[in-house]
């Protein structure tokens, strides 16, 4: 039953990377699109994300709840030495979801929309910063079970080269991941090349931080880039995701919408992949030495059983209704 | 502030904000579908407006109660992972059904604000109908897991570590009928009460438009019956606290000292100095029959425990009064609702109804927060009743009155927003009911 709880949250973590990135992404190209063309950018957003941005975070919802009952020694040294980024990442939630509800519903459109859409948009890169700086923090090898000053225990985990690296590469891989996505939901010209100058900066950026997450992990002493070169498997799947950019740029210049999303979210499969031969099933890296792993950290087996089934049973009533509400929104589009 | 108690204030902030949202985002949706199967059925316009101002009422408190839902799941581990820690593999069931409800609650909830051109009448109220349904779901499980931390069962304790973990029997505990029962009546009611409560103000301030008439009665038809139910269901937690925590009926009712022929104590302010309830009406053998059923029953007072294991009373008393006291005027209401429906239908409108209307509308909400104090304040010194103590299971995190003051003013924030949001939301909708009466 352990496999079947650890694939269900690999699912649950690419699918929150996807789409929940996608809509993190969204608001990061918001923040970053000049003054001219905002008004346009944040009318594709709003139409393109309301229906289904309350469904694509449930999948955080789904991968907490699976953490906190079969891996509880994970979640709660994650919640006690990344207390800090994750009480940030919290309040960039918060502020983002209120705020592009409010903008949506607000009966009246005056200058409170551009607070709206700035706390938004200025959320949506603080979220997507901490969430890749969390990751990185996890595998830094700076997590200790033991600190002996503040410092050590709960600030030097995070506030390192090495993780401010990956928040950067997150950021840019969500703002890549939504720029695709909106390519294809934009009917006017101008917006479609915007979007597709703004996929083309991202990947210029994911590349430049990539290196810089390997350089920084030299640099900061995280076994990073040694584990990396082991793994063949995780080197094919970052040249995979790399070998796959002139195909994207091509079709994404054709217009064929599903294709590009589709080449996209196979990318971003390769480069969690390639995170996952490096390190599972450890989870956190500890200075002590030692690992926190799928493995070490699992639940009886009594618990793994009745959430294994939980996941199963819920996957049948997940799967098909979130299938029908991207058809009535994403598919079909015959109808206005 | 030291951080226990700071962590202790961070999540009543946390689940008192977050409860409003969930018991409106619980109650709401069936508001809505109540109107919308009426506009499907009549095709009186007036009832798809009344809809469509329903529905942005629930997408925006959907929204600030996902967010504050997602905030909640975390919190949980950042304040008291002494507690997750033992707790998640045991009491993660009723969690993982609670987020696959809420998932479907999401999707649902996305059909139904934007399907109105894309689906089929049917359909798209169905979708509308399971937003409530997976609401009420999901609060009962979530209220499961707390009921387990009243009732805890489903592991054996062995040297401080659980073994033996047996998650069906640790959510179906002892106290989770009772409480779930309680909560989600009291989820209906409240919101019920609040929605008619609001129509209610509008029609006293003269926007005497027939859609605030048609939301009160729909209101208020729903939301009678709850508050109907609701002391019944009360009267069955209490007997059921009275054998399973009788400290914490001890502390509801200011009891001091064992006693047969218990009375009931309304109102008073309790002295845990002198070990006496002042003041308040004592009704002598009452609490003996509403906890045990016979009035020379003996209840079990404060002194039976030790005084380190014993809830704050003062708090704990008080809130239990406020909780009953708007229990009972809002059954009141209801049932004066229903005899003007039936007997004076002509002055269902009047002035003073409209005030006893507008008079309730907060005080829903106000016995919720009351209730969950009552449960909350009256479970301590413990998280895992008789098991784990609060304040071994609070984060070694220091600075928690940071994260305190941090929640303190987004919340604060966020509420005053919402509050702006709705009154600009009725002003669009009672010009839009100018327009068409002119």
């Amino acid at each position: 039953m352990l496999s079947i709880v650890i694939i269900f949250l690999l699912i649950s973590v690419y699918l929150y990377c996807l789409l929940g990135g996608a809509d993190f992404g969204a608001g990061i190209i918001e923040l970053f699109t000049g003054k001219t063309k905002k008004e346009r950018v944040k009318d594709l957003v709003t139409n393109a994300m309301a229906p289904i941005w309350e469904a694509n975070h449930m999948w955080v919802i789904i991968t907490v709840v699976i953490l906190f009952m079969a891996f509880p020694g994970i979640y709660t040294q994650v919640s006690i030495s990344l207390y800090i980024p994750l009480i940030i990442l919290l309040i960039g939630v918060v502020l983002r979801g209120t705020a592009f509800t409010f903008r949506h519903y607000d009966a009246v459109h005056d200058h409170s929309q551009v607070i709206y859409s700035r706390i938004f948009a200025v959320s949506s890169l603080l979220v997507s910063f901490f969430f890749g700086l969390i990751i990185g923090a996890l595998v830094s090898g700076k997590i200790t079970v033991n600190p002996t000053s503040y410092f050590e225990g709960y600030l030097h985990p995070w506030i390192n080269l090495f993780s401010i690296s990956t928040g950067i590469f997150i950021c840019s891989l969500f703002a890549f991941i939504a720029s695709v996505f909106l390519v294809s939901e934009s009917t006017d010209q101008d917006t479609r090349e915007l979007l597709v100058k703004q996929a083309k900066l991202n990947t210029a950026i994911m590349v430049l931080s990539g290196a810089m997450v390997f350089i920084f992990s030299f640099i900061e002493g995280v076994d990073f880039a040694q584990r990396f070169f082991r793994h063949p498997a995780s080197i094919a799947a970052i040249i995979l995701a790399t070998i796959a950019l002139p195909f994207l740029w091509r079709i994404l210049n054709k217009g064929l919408i599903w294709t590009s999303r589709i080449i996209a979210g196979a990318q971003l499969f390769f480069i969690l992949a390639a995170f996952y031969f490096i390190y599972f099933p450890e989870v956190i890296l500890l200075k002590e030495g030692s690992n926190i792993s799928l493995y070490n950290a699992a639940a009886p087996d009594s618990t793994l059983k009745v959430l294994g089934w939980a996941l199963i049973i819920g996957s049948f009533i997940i799967f098909p209704t979130l299938f029908y509400l991207f058809k009535v929104f994403k598919i079909d589009r015959s109808s206005p | 502030m030291d951080n226990l108690l700071a962590a202790r204030s961070t999540m009543a902030i946390t689940l008192g904000f977050h409860i409003i949202l969930a018991c409106i985002g619980m109650t709401m949706p069936f508001l809505m579908v109540i109107s919308h199967w009426i506009w499907i059925r009549k095709k009186k316009k007036i009832y798809l407006d009344l809809t469509k101002t329903w529905s942005r009422g629930v997408a925006i408190f959907f929204a600030i109660g996902a967010v504050s839902g997602t905030a909640l799941s975390f919190e949980l581990g950042l304040l008291w992972p002494g507690f997750m820690k033992y707790a998640g593999p045991i009491i993660g069931m009723p969690f993982s059904w609670e987020g696959t409800a809420f998932f479907v609650e999401a999707i649902c909830i996305g059909l139904f604000l934007y399907g109105w051109k894309k689906l089929s009448p049917y359909i798209h109220w169905i979708s509308g109908l399971l937003v409530g349904v997976s609401g009420i779901l999901s609060g009962i499980f979530v209220v499961s897991a707390n009921a387990w931390m009243n009732a805890p069962a489903g592991f054996d304790w062995i040297n401080g570590q659980a073994y033996n973990i047996r998650p069906f029997e640790a959510m179906f505990n002892p106290a989770w009928i009772s409480e779930s029962l309680h909560m989600s009546i009291a989820a209906l009611e409240a919101t019920s009460f609040g929605v008619a409560g609001i129509h209610a103000i509008l029609l006293l301030k003269k926007h005497n438009y027939e859609i605030h008439k048609k939301a009160v009665i729909i209101a208020l038809s729903f939301g009678s019956i709850f508050a109907v139910l609701q002391p019944l269901s009360g009267d069955h937690s209490a007997k059921d606290i009275a054998v399973r925590q009788p400290e914490k009926l001890a502390a509801v009712e200011g009891l001091f000292q064992t006693q047969k022929n218990a009375p009931l104590t309304i109102g008073g302010i309790p002295d845990a100095q002198n070990q006496e309830t002042h003041l308040g009406i004592k009704i002598p053998g009452l609490l003996s029959f509403l906890a045990f059923g016979d009035f020379d029953a003996e209840v079990k007072g404060l002194n039976e425990f030790p005084p380190e294991n014993r809830p704050p009373v003062v708090i704990v008393h008080i809130a239990f009064q406020v909780m009953v006291a708007c229990g009972f005027f809002l059954a009141a209401v209801g049932i004066i609702f229903w005899l003007m429906r039936w007997k004076w239908k002509e002055h269902l409108f009047s002035k003073w109804f409209l005030y006893l209307a507008a008079i309730s509308t907060p005080l829903g909400f106000l016995a919720v927060e009351a209730g969950w104090t009552v449960t909350e304040v009256g479970r301590q010194p413990w998280i895992i009743y008789n098991f784990i103590k609060t304040a071994d299971s609070v984060t070694p995190v220091p600075g928690q009155i940071f994260h305190l003051s941090v929640f303190v003013i987004i919340y604060l924030i966020l509420t005053i927003v919402a509050i702006w949001l709705m009154k600009r939301q009725i002003r669009a909708l009672n010009e839009s009911q100018e327009e068409e009466v002119d």
